[in-house]
């Protein structure tokens, strides 16, 4: 993956920072740039910030210190109307008293746009979103899925090159909101905008984005690809935030040649990858995947580590198994594995063994 | 299904029609919801009900003419009153007849007072005469004619007994008449003298004032709604208790604030002159006029319509005005194109409201009004309580109800009432 430099930014947060009160920081100095026609997820629980940052882009919030630029060109002091940036809302905010048409139609108009160059942009717009029969509708007699649709012809009907996205999927239901998901994308990606796009769904964010920013506590915690962030999680709070994630707790005993040693504490010594450990007796959390433990002994991979385990709970989920593990005294590890014809279905309080690789075994922070 | 079950009405399990099953077994719940309404509909019936039918009535009823003087009543009909010559013996007889039972039963003064609304004179006339009549004998002391305009002048006046004529019916339009400044002559139907005509004056007034009362309201409630509806809640709580402070307080205390206010001694106009922008001598009349009541109304109402516009206002999301502007519009074109559309059923309901509310205010006008400020409502309460002209009075109130449920279709026809929102 390239290196979005502060050179060839589009969008350019420059320690930013955000007081609502001016006692506390929502957004603690905020280092942010986006690549022209990049889709990036700000991703995050609520309260972490990130919709704070999007209101501050879209002009809706002042900064309180540090320097918002678009295009190179500061935009603390431009009004919202002045910057050309196409906005969804969570609840979609089309306009109940006027029609589909006359929605899209508004921000042309506003731009002084002529009768006939309009008409043809909002039907274009709508035949973007497969809506090009609802124009003479109103707003309440579409479905959710059809106003976000509506929505979004909306914010993209006046050709912003930055389009802001703040939970647009929300209120759908799940099944909706995965087409959307691949709906938006493809569209993205055909008109070649930028898109910065809010959401607390981690699923969303994997299936979308170029990049995720994990924001937590007024900080970016990671900003990496799905595939990085997924499997390389940098901190303890990215690795339980973003999928599934199983966690030993121990001591770190010694750090060499890129393995360290950790003491569980239960006693067990196991091989980890290093990430933010650096000395021996620091106390860490150790990530392990579900999908990446193995309990089938004739699959362990050379060089895989062994723990003994007892069964507590056994999921059948369709696809995959979902067992349920009391390992060194941790009662939450969960181990997935594929329906496949030689797995075994495993019954409460039997005792196994378990193994992974020490490469997919990463000591974080504690 | 059967196909059997089409042709006929749907039965239930049991034979009978499911129709009438379903009212039987709705019988129970509706009679329980009708006990409990019971209270409040008995109330209204009483005191609300009631009171209108009985003034639509009392605007055409007449039935004391015919009741007191039957006979009389029935002898005139041959009259031509177009001859120009006074009525025939046996119509003077009939009148001393009807007069001598109505003395009697004391009910001739009522009449006088009846007719005199027609008439002014007839009530003194029946007074007098009443006085004589008592003591004459009906067999001996014929004939009536020269007797009766002996003992009152007034009975050789041939409009004496034209009016007679003309309200001798159980029904009169006479008040409906009056209150519209026309009057019944021989000609037909005309228009009173002009120094004559003031209730149409008053109802153009009343709804003038009203309007303007409307239009005040509107201006000065509307930010005050935004504000409660866009503030903070703790805020926008305490701008709320001053906004419902007015309802807390006496009617009279506000409306005599506005006279100590107003009045050419008053604070305004002591601090116009201290500045120096009002001459001593030429200091502002401000109270007892127009300008007086139009003031100290859009005071009183104005809780009447900000309490709507901010009901409404409070369901508009602020995410609307935010989208507008990210689409590119101004504040000024993101509130007149998106937010200002959204809040007009708080302004047709605020509107109806405070204009209703207005049109049939009493209190204020009476006291701030002066004689150029008051309005029909005014009018109504003297002829109920000064004048007794109870007749008259229904009538104006029958013409008043009807102008406002007027303007209400008007303004559903135009506005739609389905876009009145309360909340």
């Amino acid at each position: 993956m390239t290196d979005h430099g502060a050179g060839d930014a589009f969008v350019l947060f420059e320690r930013v920072q955000k007081s609502y009160d001016g006692e506390t920081l929502v957004v603690k100095d905020l280092n942010l740039s986006i690549a022209k026609g990049e889709f990036l997820t700000m991703l995050g629980p609520s309260g972490s910030g990130k919709t704070t940052c999007l209101m501050m882009l879209a002009g809706f919030e002042t900064a309180t210190h540090g320097e918002i630029r678009l295009a190179g060109r500061p935009i603390n002091n431009i009004p919202p109307h002045k910057r050309g940036i196409g906005m969804v809302f969570q609840n979609y905010a089309l306009f109940p008293h006027m029609t589909i048409a006359e929605n899209l139609a508004f921000p042309l108009e506003v731009r002084k746009m002529g009768k006939s160059e309009r008409e043809e942009k909002v039907r274009r717009a709508l035949d973007m979103v497969q809506m090009g029969k609802f124009g003479g509708r109103r707003p309440a007699q579409l479905s959710g899925g059809q106003q976000q649709r509506v929505a979004l012809a909306r914010a993209l009907v006046f050709e912003p090159e930055l389009v802001l996205m703040d939970e647009p999927l929300g209120a759908l239901d799940k099944q909706l909101r995965e087409h959307m998901q691949f709906e938006i994308k493809r569209i993205a990606d055909g008109l070649g905008i930028t898109v910065v796009y809010v959401t607390h769904d981690q699923t969303e964010a994997l299936t979308m984005s170029d990049r995720v920013a994990v924001f937590n506590d007024g900080v970016i915690q990671q900003l990496a690809p799905p595939d990085k962030l997924y499997e390389e999680p940098e901190n303890s709070f990215v690795a339980q935030f973003i999928g599934e994630n199983n966690t030993l707790e121990g001591v770190v005993k010694e750090i060499r040649n890129g393995v360290a040693l950790v003491e569980l504490d239960d006693g067990e010594l196991i091989d980890c990858k290093p990430v933010n450990v650096s000395r021996p007796g620091e106390r860490t959390r150790v990530s392990i995947r579900p999908e990446r433990v193995e309990m089938n002994k004739a699959r362990l991979q050379p060089g895989a580590h062994t723990l003994k385990a007892e069964v507590l709970e056994f999921i059948y989920m369709g696809d995959i198994f979902r067992t349920r593990l009391r390992v060194a005294g941790n009662d939450e590890f969960v181990v997935k594995t594929r329906n496949a014809p030689d797995q075994r279905r495993m019954q409460p309080g039997e005792q196994i063994e378990i193994g992974w690789l020490p490469t997919d075994c990463r000591a974080l922070d504690a | 299904m059967s196909e059997t079950t089409h042709a006929g009405p749907m039965l239930a399990a049991d034979g009978t029609p499911l129709k009438r099953s379903l009212a039987r077994a709705l019988r129970r719940q509706k009679l329980r919801a009708l006990a409990l309404i019971a209270p409040l509909l008995i109330f209204v019936l009483l005191t609300f009900v009631t009171p209108i039918v009985s003034m639509l009535w009392r605007s055409v009823e007449n039935a004391i003419v015919p009741e007191t003087l039957p006979l009389t009543v029935e002898a005139l009909k041959d009259w031509d009153p177009t001859r120009g010559e006074l009525p025939e013996e046996a119509v003077f007889a009939a009148m001393v007849t009807d007069l001598q039972a109505a003395v009697k039963a004391k009910t001739h003064t009522k009449l006088g007072t009846r007719l005199n609304y027609e008439n002014p004179g007839i009530s003194s006339l029946f007074r007098s005469t009443g006085r004589n009549v008592g003591k004459w004998d009906l067999a001996a002391d014929g004939p009536f004619k020269e007797k009766l305009i002996e003992a009152d002048k007034g009975w050789g006046d041939i409009e004496v007994w034209k009016t007679l004529q003309r309200y001798s019916g159980h029904y009169t339009a006479g008040y409906f008449l009056n209150a519209a400044d026309l009057e019944n002559t021989a000609e037909g139907i005309q228009l009173r003298p002009e120094e004559q005509r003031i209730y149409m004056t008053l109802f153009i007034r009343t709804m003038w004032m009203s309007l303007m009362i409307t239009g005040s309201c509107l201006l000065l409630g509307y930010p005050v709604a935004w504000l409660l509806a866009n503030l903070r809640a703790s805020t926008s709580n305490v701008l709320m208790i001053l906004v419902l402070l007015p309802f807390w307080t006496s009617l009279l205390v506000r409306t005599s604030a506005w006279k100590v206010l107003l009045q050419q001694q008053g604070v305004i106009n002591d601090l116009l002159v201290w500045v120096g922008l009002v001459d001593d001598a030429n200091r502002l009349v401000m109270i007892n006029n127009q300008f007086g009541t139009i003031i100290a109304m859009t005071h009183i109402l104005l809780p009447f319509m900000i309490l709507p516009l901010y009901s409404v206002m409070k369901t508009i999301p602020p995410s609307y005005l935010r989208a507008a502007k990210s689409l590119g519009a101004t504040n000024w074109t993101a509130f007149w194109r998106v937010y200002f559309p959204q809040s007009v059923p708080g302004i047709g309901a605020g509107s109806i409201l405070v204009f209703i509310l207005a049109i049939g205010y009493y209190i204020t006008p009476e006291l701030v009004g002066g004689t150029q400020g008051v309005f029909i409502s005014n009018r109504i309460a003297f002829h109920i309580s000064s004048s007794l002209n109870w007749g008259l009075a229904a009538a104006l109130g029958t013409i008043l109800l009807s102008l406002v449920l007027l303007l209400y279709y008007v303004y559903d026809k135009i506005v739609g009432i389905d876009n009145v929102k309360l909340g």
